[in-house]
């Protein structure tokens, strides 16, 4: 057989060949939504938190995989015995990534940018409680809270709280410089963004990865394509139940499905009737069925949930047992609230989980006798005529946020169109309520509460499902708030 | 020739502005809000009323499309309310990989097409004929999205001879080039089919012309007759098409970006429509119908050269 060095078969060959290697220790990622700018103090999108918090920014705080808060920048705190006052001890040594050092200074300039009247942070209101921060070494912040809040650790510890430099903080929606244990490198827009390992980083040692791309891969069937093609090494959040299949049977990979902050509900307008009517709202939960839902909507793979708070919370109480699931004693309820053969329309936001569901909660309401439309709605359209002008009769949205039992503490402005003074004095207590056993107890009586108003009709929690090489070890698979530290990740 | 260019030249602007008062109007009317599509659902008024601010969003309806038009006389295209950079600088980055996909999508549709088509006329009620047009036929009713995901999985996944989708810019042009492969022929599959046709009735009617009757009796081969002188002479309708399907492949590319996830412009105008980022999506319209009028503009300057006779009605 001979060689044939034909031009065309030559670059034919070499075109098969292309890509060289990567290093054992450079990782892959596949992201379904891209951020348009890198700076998680400006911009709400998850998954800034997701590739750069506790990656290239860090916080105070950390919030760990169990949900509990854990020493970050902060090595350690003191909290007075009235919850006021919060004494931070700073980490020593730290850099940011041009150099500079980071001490108290910089944590004051952080939480003033936040709290400025012009920021436009997405969370400003986790600052709103902080009358005072001062700086009475360069290794130790002061804060002074104007009451107690219960969750002020917890809080910062998410991305909205991340420590800035003055230097850089300008640019860091394109170039982000942050404390953390990898530096950011490059960013070709809609193609992909890499971190490096930052070798002066304080916990460098244990960072066993040397780069991390992260390739934004939107659609499912694609992103399934390149994790068989072995082209990107993990998919930490995988939008496609029903795609999970081929990955649980194939030896290269494994999946794992953790949990999230996200309560799935059918959200009902409270202020419009007939829904003010607390018998319409029974009937309707009394009329859904939620394994049908989940198996439908979900392939299976959800936990049911009878209040608005996550199962693995520590205050969580079963309470799906409250409305059982009865078409007959919902087509009663109807009859008698005088709402029988009504049409309701089910305005629903573009995403998979909620059209799905959407479906079957239709059909469940047909069948106690309800005359439900589904209306699928565009994401823009959402949030200005369901969100801002409640033009809607019940939505299915998922609520990520932790700790945001107090939306039904925010009154009938609110899209839930709910108010009710005895829950807000109860959000009140929780809010401010130092004690976690204390608070626990509360938590389980507002969940109780919402529930025998049958404020909404909850439904499932959203599930965290993973897709990883076996060879990548490290991914938590149950993420409190949206970030994944890579220092615990490693490949191979 | 002058009078020519000048009509066109003049009609171009008038459509990029009829255009860009429509894009604005229909941005404007449509519900949400950018600031809240960047802030998210648990942002303050008041930070909301700073974004607002900062992105000039207060000022009335008219004034921002003055202060925008002006701008983009000077190809100056504003800042992108999400991105946070020049419009400019985004279309920069996006648009050699588009334009990359759009040209080689269409040489090969051509290719494609055009021997396709002329093998289907000169096997004109026999099996090669029929076999072109039953191959059309599928082209033209599968999806470019399914037929791309099939390229994927046999190609990338189980022969893994190319990758699965991504672009990593030109730095590395023989992975840059892999990377287009897979979408290029996802294109040309599905374009070509349409084309294929076209050509075919067009070759089939130059044959029953008379001239054609004196070629072969003169003796030439069947290849010469069909390529020197059936070709030039169906060439017409076959460029009105070529000119409407390039317009086309730009502007429908999003699905295939989408597939093979791609960072090109149909990808980021879907983005900016939700994100309601004005500035970029009034830049994008315009310059797609910017493309489209000006393959239209091309398509009648290659009628003349290809039909003399055309020449002396101008």
């Amino acid at each position: 057989m001979t060689l044939n060095l034909n031009p065309l078969h030559v670059s034919l060959l070499a075109l098969t060949i292309g890509a060289t290697a990567a290093s054992a220790a450079d990782l892959s990622v596949g992201l379904q939504q891209e951020p348009t700018t890198l700076d998680p103090t400006s911009e709400a999108t998850a998954s800034i938190d997701g590739m750069l918090m506790q990656n290239v920014y860090e916080t105070l705080t950390i919030i760990q995989q169990d949900g509990s808060v854990g020493p970050n920048l902060a090595t350690g705190w003191e909290v007075s015995d009235d919850g006021l006052n919060y004494t931070f001890t700073l980490a020593e040594g730290v850099t940011f990534h041009d150099g500079t050092t980071f001490d108290a200074d910089d944590v004051i300039f952080s939480f003033n940018r936040a709290m400025a009247e012009d920021s436009k942070n997405p969370a400003k209101k986790i600052f709103a409680g902080i009358t005072s921060i001062t700086a009475p070494d360069p290794l130790t912040v002061e804060v002074t809270l104007k009451e107690s809040e219960a969750f002020f650790l917890f809080n910062m510890g998410k991305g909205d709280a991340a420590i800035v430099a003055p230097e850089t903080a300008d640019n860091n929606a394109t170039t982000p410089v942050g404390t953390g244990p990898f530096k950011f490198d490059n960013w070709n827009r809609g193609d992909r963004l890499t971190l490096v390992k930052n070798p002066d980083h304080r916990e460098a040692d244990i960072v066993s990865l040397d780069s991390v791309t992260f390739r934004f891969v939107s659609d499912a069937a694609a992103a399934t394509a390149a994790m068989m093609a072995e082209e990107i090494d993990a998919y930490p959040a995988f939008p496609a139940p029903e795609l999970l299949e081929q990955f649980e049977a194939d030896p290269r990979f494994k999946v794992t499905q953790g949990n999230t902050q996200g309560e799935v509900i059918l959200a009902i307008n409270n202020a419009k009737p007939p829904f003010d009517n607390i018998e319409v709202r029974r009937a309707i939960s009394h009329a859904i069925n939620r394994d049908e839902i989940i198996d439908g909507a979900m392939y299976g793979k959800a936990t049911p949930i009878g209040s608005f708070y996550p199962p693995q919370g520590e205050a969580y109480v079963d309470l799906t047992g409250t409305y059982a699931n009865d078409t007959a004693k919902a087509t009663e309820m109807f009859e008698a609230a005088g709402v029988a053969g009504s049409t309701m329309t089910l305005r629903v936001p573009p995403f998979p989980y909620a059209m799905r569901s959407a479906e079957i909660v239709q059909a469940q309401l047909a069948e106690a006798g309800i005359d439900a439309k589904v209306e699928n709605v565009e994401w823009g359209f959402w949030i200005d005529e369901i969100y801002r002008k409640k033009n809607y009769d019940m939505t299915i949205i998922a609520h990520v946020e932790p700790n945001d039992m107090g939306n039904f503490a925010r009154g009938a402005d609110y899209y839930y169109g709910y108010e009710n003074p005895d829950f807000t004095a109860l959000w009140e207590k929780i809010r401010t309520e130092a004690d976690p056993e204390v608070r626990n107890a509360l938590l389980k009586e507002g969940q109780e509460f919402l529930t025998n108003e049958a404020v909404h009709g909850f439904l499932y929690q959203l599930p965290l499902h993973g897709i990883f090489r076996n060879e990548v070890e490290g991914y938590w698979p149950s993420v409190p708030v949206s970030y994944m530290p890579l220092k615990f990740v490693s490949k191979g | 020739m002058t009078y020519f260019i000048l009509r066109r030249t003049l009609g171009f602007i008038g459509t990029l502005f009829a255009v860009s008062i429509v894009v604005f109007a229909t941005m404007n009317i449509l519900p949400g809000d950018p600031a809240m599509s960047i802030l998210g659902l648990e942002a303050t008024e008041d930070a909301l009323a700073a974004l607002r601010e900062d992105l000039g969003l207060n000022a009335p309806v008219h004034i921002r499309y003055f202060e925008w038009i002006t701008g983009a006389f000077v190809g100056d295209f504003g800042t992108s309310h999400s991105f946070r950079v020049p419009v400019s600088e985004l279309i920069g980055e996006r648009l050699g990989m588009t334009i990359s996909l759009a040209v080689a999508g269409m040489l090969l549709t051509l290719v494609l097409a055009l021997s396709l088509g002329i093998f289907a006329a000169s096997k004109h009620r026999q099996i090669g004929d029929w076999g072109v047009m039953f191959l059309s036929q599928l082209g033209i009713a599968v999806p470019a999205f399914w037929l791309s995901i099939l390229l994927v999985l046999l190609f990338a996944v189980k022969l893994r001879w190319l990758p699965p989708g991504g672009f990593a810019g030109w730095d590395d042009p023989v992975a840059a080039m892999r990377s287009l492969i897979l979408p290029t022929v996802a294109l040309a599959l599905v374009q070509s089919s349409v084309l294929a046709r076209v050509t075919r009735s067009s070759a089939l009617e130059v044959m029953r012309q008379d001239f054609t009757r004196t070629a072969r009796a003169s003796g030439l081969s069947q290849r010469r007759i069909l390529w020197r002188h059936v070709l030039p002479n169906a060439l017409v309708p076959i460029v009105t098409i070529v000119g409407m399907q390039f317009a086309a492949l730009v502007t429908g590319t999003i699905v295939i970006e989408n597939v093979f996830y791609l960072p090109g412009l149909g990808r980021l105008i879907f983005q900016s429509i939700s994100n309601r980022d004005l500035p970029t999506v009034q830049a994008l319209v315009m310059l797609f119908a910017a493309i489209v009028v000006t393959a239209n503009f091309i398509v009648d300057l290659l009628y003349v050269v290809i039909d003399p006779r055309l020449k002396a009605r101008q």
